[in-house]
């Protein structure tokens, strides 16, 4: 810019002229993406809320907020969606931050990068795969096999809103600990050692200078995992028996034995503006925590 | 558009030659090949002779897969495999715990089903709907109406029309694991008491609108198919005391059974059948105050991608001896007598299988009604979010 700031001005406008060619080409693929995949399917979604099932199932065309005054014969599926996924998302957390803390304060620096994909590496295998197989460790034959055999009879853990949080978890651990890792990575040290040099005890140090400046990290994992979670589907449905339900497990009945589109729509709108109203209620919080500084929510 | 002025004549040596090395690199398909070369139809054509070729059952190009639609444990995968061997044709396996599934999916469209297994009461929907071919049985010689029981097939034919012919017929009773559940249980109305007792966290039910809601129905004294709101409320209210004794809510109890994990469950006869035979202490019986009894129909949906290949699996099926080792591996009794004339005498004997006439009088046929009622559908997703 500067360097044309005395040239005519019609050159300038053509700079300009192309560089906004160029942002438009640059966005244009994501702005299609999102209009295509994600704008047109919720304004179908909308419409179907509005209308009726038809008579064999599916949707036809009528204005009525019918579907929204049945939303209460799913409050249970919503209260176990809202309140097992912030619980999963704390018992993540809890579980993932001393792993995180330990990768990027204090492991070898040499074995770090190691230590940091055998994280990931679960991810190489499907989730449904590695949920079957919790299926196996919780059932007769696994766990309470093993505590019958030390006197521990009758225990049942398969299909338990237990066996679901566990499988959350699981499942979820290395979104949480990977941008906990990422924020506790940039820590500088020599905050730590001004830190101890002025007397405080460890544990004071984290408590006062490692944990604040890792918020922005725990906040973006904990809004990542319990935005997912709101979602959640496979977990409950493989390790709650269909029992242990979640809003997901509802839409799949909804569209997929019941063929009721419009009512599915009507959650699912629902859905969505729950977690919208979650999403801003965390990026209060976290600004309110983390003070004046970003927050890089998702 | 104007063709090009070679387009039908023969195809030259060079241009053989180079698809065939297309073919071998992988750029085109089997099929593609078949076409642009002429060989595929020069092969269906000279197949008719007799003699010439083999594989005469399955000339015409078939594709390299399919995909079939059906129920949990309800084939023997060497049959598939056999398929394969015989045609070329890999066949892809999807399995469903309801009808409604099935139909919600086909609804959608996209299944990508050459041929699914569809149960009696939903033939008629499926018809109306559009949804499923009129059969071409000159496609199915091996399928002979003649000698088959006319009491579970006549749901195949609507209109005069035949949509479907039958799989296999069965019923829906209860598996118990007597090693673990002392009470006897002998009706629905003893499975419900049960499942809130003595096997409190033990029992399953299906995720499964008919057999479920059925079932609980039959438990109340009502039909098996009702749709009457008073009656169905009633059962809702059954369902809802059960739901929290119950361990799952799920059509594939199979493992969960084996594994001990659950004590009983609403058990269809080919699931009994092979419970039984692999863990004797599992049995299986029949409501004496109802229940269903059903029989299942392959049909070939509308959009069907390779419907040569669902014609060619389904006369594959409908040929006797495939059908009698199918059979004795997934223990579904059989609508055909040229099958039944094939089978060993235990599996004709096996009560399980073969139960007597009296105990299958007070069942009831699953009615087309249940598959549609908003009622019932939604009851059954109002119990399991509950």
């Amino acid at each position: 810019m500067n360097v044309r700031s005395n040239g005519p001005n019609f050159m300038q406008a053509a700079m300009n002229t192309k560089r906004n060619l160029v942002t438009a080409a640059l966005v244009a693929p994501a702005a299609a993406w999102l209009c295509i995949f994600l704008v047109l399917p919720f304004i179908a979604m909308l419409v179907f809320a509005f209308g009726e099932r038809a008579p064999e199932g599916g949707y036809q065309a009528a204005f009525t907020f019918a579907q929204f005054a049945k939303l209460p014969t799913r409050a249970a599926a919503f209260w176990n969606t809202l309140v097992l996924a912030p619980a999963g998302a704390l018992l993540c957390l809890l579980v993932a931050y001393p792993v995180a803390y330990y990768l990027a304060v204090r492991a070898n620096p040499r074995y770090r990068l190691i230590l940091v994909s055998l994280v990931v590496v679960p991810f190489w295998t499907s989730l449904l795969v590695r949920t079957y197989a919790w299926m196996y460790i919780l059932g007769s034959r696994g766990i309470p096999n093993l505590l019958a055999m030390i006197g521990i009879e009758d225990v049942r853990m398969l299909n338990t809103p237990g066996a679901v949080l566990l499988g959350i978890v699981y499942g979820y651990l290395p979104l949480m600990i990977m941008p906990i890792y990422v924020s506790l990575e940039k820590l500088d040290r020599r905050l730590l050692e001004a830190s101890a040099d002025l007397g405080a005890r460890p544990v004071s140090t984290f408590f006062g200078v490692t944990l604040p400046l890792s918020l922005p990290g725990v906040m973006t994992g904990v809004a990542l995992v319990t935005i997912l979670l709101l979602g959640e589907y496979l977990i409950p449905q493989l390790l709650g028996g269909g029992k242990v339900f979640f809003i997901g497990n509802a839409l799949v009945d909804l569209f997929l034995q019941s063929r009721n589109w419009p009512f599915g729509s009507a959650i699912a709108v629902t859905l969505v503006a729950v977690v919208v109203v979650v999403l801003m209620v965390a990026m209060r919080i976290a600004w309110k925590v983390a003070g004046t500084r970003q927050v890089d929510l998702v | 558009m104007t063709k090009w002025y070679r387009e039908n004549a023969p195809i030259t040596a060079d241009k053989l030659a180079d698809e065939l090395m297309r073919l071998k690199r992988g750029s085109i398909t089997r099929r593609h090949f078949l076409g642009v070369t002429g060989l595929g139809l020069a092969t269906a054509v000279l197949a008719r002779q007799p003699g010439l070729f083999n594989s005469t059952a399955f000339a015409g190009d078939l594709g390299t897969q399919m995909s079939i639609a059906t129920w949990p444990n309800y084939h023997d995968p060497a049959t598939f495999e056999a398929f394969t061997a015989a045609t070329g044709v890999a066949v892809e396996v999807n399995v469903f715990g309801s009808n409604e599934e099935m139909l919600a999916k086909l609804q959608a469209g996209g299944t990508g089903w050459d041929l699914f297994v569809p149960t009696n009461y939903t033939i008629s929907t499926y018809a109306k709907l559009g949804l499923i071919d009129e059969l071409d049985l000159s496609k199915l010689p091996n399928y002979d109406a003649s000698t088959e029981t006319a009491r579970f097939t006549n749901e195949g034919i609507v209109d005069g029309k035949t949509y479907a012919v039958p799989k296999n017929w069965g019923t829906t009773g209860i598996a118990v694991n007597s090693s673990k559940i002392k009470t006897p249980v002998t009706s629905w109305k003893e499975f419900f008491d049960v499942a809130m007792t003595e096997a409190d966290g033990r029992a399953m039910v299906h995720d499964y609108q008919l057999t479920t809601i059925g079932n609980a129905l039959v438990s109340l004294g009502f039909s098996f198919n009702s749709v009457k709101p008073d009656e169905l409320a009633k059962a809702e209210e059954l369902l809802i005391k059960v739901k929290p004794h119950l361990y799952a809510i799920n059509s594939d109890y199979q493992p969960s059974m084996r594994a001990t994990d659950a004590w009983m469950t609403m058990c269809w006869t080919n699931d009994g059948a092979q419970l039984n035979r692999d863990m004797p202490e599992i049995q299986f019986l029949l409501g004496k105050d109802g229940g269903e009894i059903w029989s299942d129909f392959y049909a070939i949906p509308k959009s069907a991608a390779n419907k040569a290949a669902g014609y060619a699996l389904l006369n594959y099926l409908m040929t006797p001896e495939n059908a009698v080792k199918e059979h004795v591996a997934n223990g579904a009794p059989t609508t055909d007598s040229r099958v039944l004339k094939l089978l060993p005498a235990e599996v004709t004997s096996n009560k399980i299988v073969y139960p007597d006439e009296a105990a299958l009088t007070p069942l009831e046929f699953g009615a087309a009604v249940t598959l549609t009622d908003p009622g019932r559908a939604e009851l059954m997703a109002r119990f399991k979010s509950a």
